[in-house]
């Protein structure tokens, strides 16, 4: 039995892989073929969809806006929350525990609940179809999940550290920036891939705040799926393009995911 | 920790509250209000009281969208945590494969949700797709569009393969803080794979298990683009959601009133949820 363990995480990689598999095949083939009927694999190579989504402006668009928006709520939600959970770690005031559960509700909070008023509150803000509504909309679960993160990482750096720094004549400010970021950096980096990952895989408020000039990418494939037939090949080569930047970072942060996945609190 | 008292740290988490109650509690008050009033256009409104709510409570329709969302919770739960537990006990503990097998696991959670839709959508297509042309193939009669029970088999299939890989990396976290000094004293003692299993892996998984419990449990409570984007809800209403009958009522049928009561209920039905995971948790950290 011992022998053959490597069978289940191989047989369940491989159940992971075929899907993204079947994505890549369908994007090389041309409409004619994918309408065809059924082949593993494409007969006239084409990269023509992808040719198309890097000319044709509402595709390239699509990309550009959404990784405008993803990125600014990275940074909003990581600065942000970066205060509150040190707050939060090292202090006791008044309301913190209720604070914190309300944070986390938030988090918990199903998006279609406020889909709706969501469009209202920032088309009275006159922020609708703005990078900047949907990133603001998107801190509604990140700040939380910032907050809840980075709380498990300070919590793991011992007090005795900011007091010797305070006694050595250090300004909060200063200790803050100087001597504490630096020791939760890879806290800090995998709240920032949580972020990203959060804002990037979103997308019922992304889309619901958004007409023309902030649309993200997918909700440009969705209105491609619906409208232009069936343009499943350009969708496919669509869909790979989105999932290269999540693999990118995942590389970067991949021995961290695992303590990050539980919330630094192992 | 031992946590100093200092009611200065307020300015701190100040920043944190007011960008969130933008996002939270204006949102919630509009709802509220919706919720308990009727209109006839032109903003005028009409104070309804608890019309709604009685009104959705006793709908047929929010009883299907209800028992269909529990049913595909608990599939879900029962299927994802004991095949991730099973993975991540026999995946490599260290190492260069350990590394291949956590980037790969990790990657369809940071596949845009509406994606993972299409992506099945063409995965499942009786006549092209890989998984519904080999199923039909196979003997076995499978159209996600037309049969309600390829659909519901469809949707917790591309759950399984959406979110397995979270309980993985939870459960490996865990195992990942045991010592390896424990393993050593079970094997001098000549303990059993199972004895290993039920007295040592479990009991340090057991705080991680919660989360992704949890984790697991709300996610799929409002799961919506996945489902919306493969099935539309259909064939019929067949796997119409809670969240799916929601945007539905909301934003295809501005049926402000119906949709505002519905929130709320669902919205109290996850704050209850949060409590028990907040509790258990910070339980946990205590002991």
């Amino acid at each position: 039995m011992t022998r053959l363990r490597w069978l289940v995480p191989t047989l369940y990689i491989i159940f992971l892989m075929l899907p993204i598999y079947w994505l890549l095949n369908m994007s090389f083939k041309t409409t004619n073929e994918i309408l065809g009927g059924f082949s593993w694999f494409p007969a006239e190579f084409t990269i023509e969809s992808y040719v198309k989504i890097f000319t044709d402006p509402t595709w390239y668009s699509g990309y550009i806006n959404s990784i405008i928006y993803v990125g600014l709520n990275t940074v909003i939600s990581v600065s942000f929350a970066l205060p509150a959970a040190y707050a939060f770690s090292r202090y006791r005031f008044v309301g913190d525990k209720h604070l914190f559960f309300w944070l986390l509700t938030n988090r918990m909070a199903p998006p279609a609940v406020f889909a709706l008023p969501f469009l209202q509150l920032y088309s009275a803000l006159e922020l609708f179809d703005t990078h900047f509504a949907v990133a603001l909309a998107h801190c509604l679960f990140n700040i939380p999940l910032a907050v809840w993160i980075l709380e498990g990482f300070i919590s793991g750096v011992p007090r005795e550290i900011d007091e010797t720094a305070y006694l050595d004549g250090y300004s909060f400010p200063r200790f803050f920036t100087k001597i504490f970021m630096p020791l939760i950096g890879s806290g800090i980096g995998v709240t920032a891939f949580f972020c990203f990952m959060f804002s990037w895989v979103e997308l019922l408020l992304a889309k619901t705040l958004t007409s023309v000039e902030a649309k993200p990418i997918a909700a440009v494939m969705t209105r491609t799926a619906s409208t232009s037939g069936y343009e499943l090949g350009l969708l496919a080569a669509a869909g790979v393009l989105t999932i290269i930047p999540g693999a990118i970072v995942i590389y970067f942060v991949r021995n961290y995911i695992a303590k990050g996945f539980a919330m630094g609190r192992v | 920790m031992v946590k100093v008292q200092n009611n200065k740290a307020w300015f701190m988490v100040l920043p944190v509250l007011f960008i969130v109650a933008l996002n939270a509690i204006v949102p919630l008050m509009t709802v509220v209000n919706y919720s308990v009033q009727d209109t006839f256009g032109n903003n005028v409104f009409f104070f309804e009281g608890t019309r709604w709510f009685s009104e959705v409570l006793a709908s047929e329709r929010f009883h299907g969208a209800l028992l269909r969302q529990f049913f595909l919770t608990a599939t879900i739960l029962a299927i994802e945590i004991p095949l991730g537990v099973a993975i991540a006990l026999t995946m490599p503990r260290t190492g260069f494969w350990a590394s291949v097998c956590l980037v790969l696991m990790a990657l369809p959670l940071l596949i845009p949700w509406n994606v993972v839709g299409a992506m099945w959508n063409i995965y499942a297509l009786p006549d092209i797709g890989l998984l519904g042309y080999g199923l039909n193939w196979l003997g076995i009669p499978y159209d996600f569009t037309q049969q309600p029970v390829s659909a519901w088999f469809t949707v917790i299939l591309m759950d399984v393969w959406h979110w397995t890989s979270l309980v993985v990396l939870l459960a490996y976290a865990g195992l990942q803080s045991i010592d390896e000094n424990y393993y050593r004293a079970a094997q001098i003692d000549g303990a059993s794979r199972w004895a290993v299993f039920r007295f040592i892996q479990l009991p340090k998984m057991k705080h991680v298990l919660t989360i992704a419990i949890l984790l697991r449990f709300m996610d799929s409570f409002m799961i919506y683009t996945e489902p919306f984007v493969l099935t539309g809800g259909g064939p019929g209403n067949s796997t119409t959601v809670l969240s799916i009958d929601l945007v539905k009522a909301a934003l295809g049928e501005f049926n402000l009133g119906v949709a505002s009561a519905m929130s709320i209920i669902y919205f109290l039905m996850t704050l209850l949820v949060c409590w028990l995971f907040y509790t258990i948790t910070m339980q946990g950290e205590r002991e």
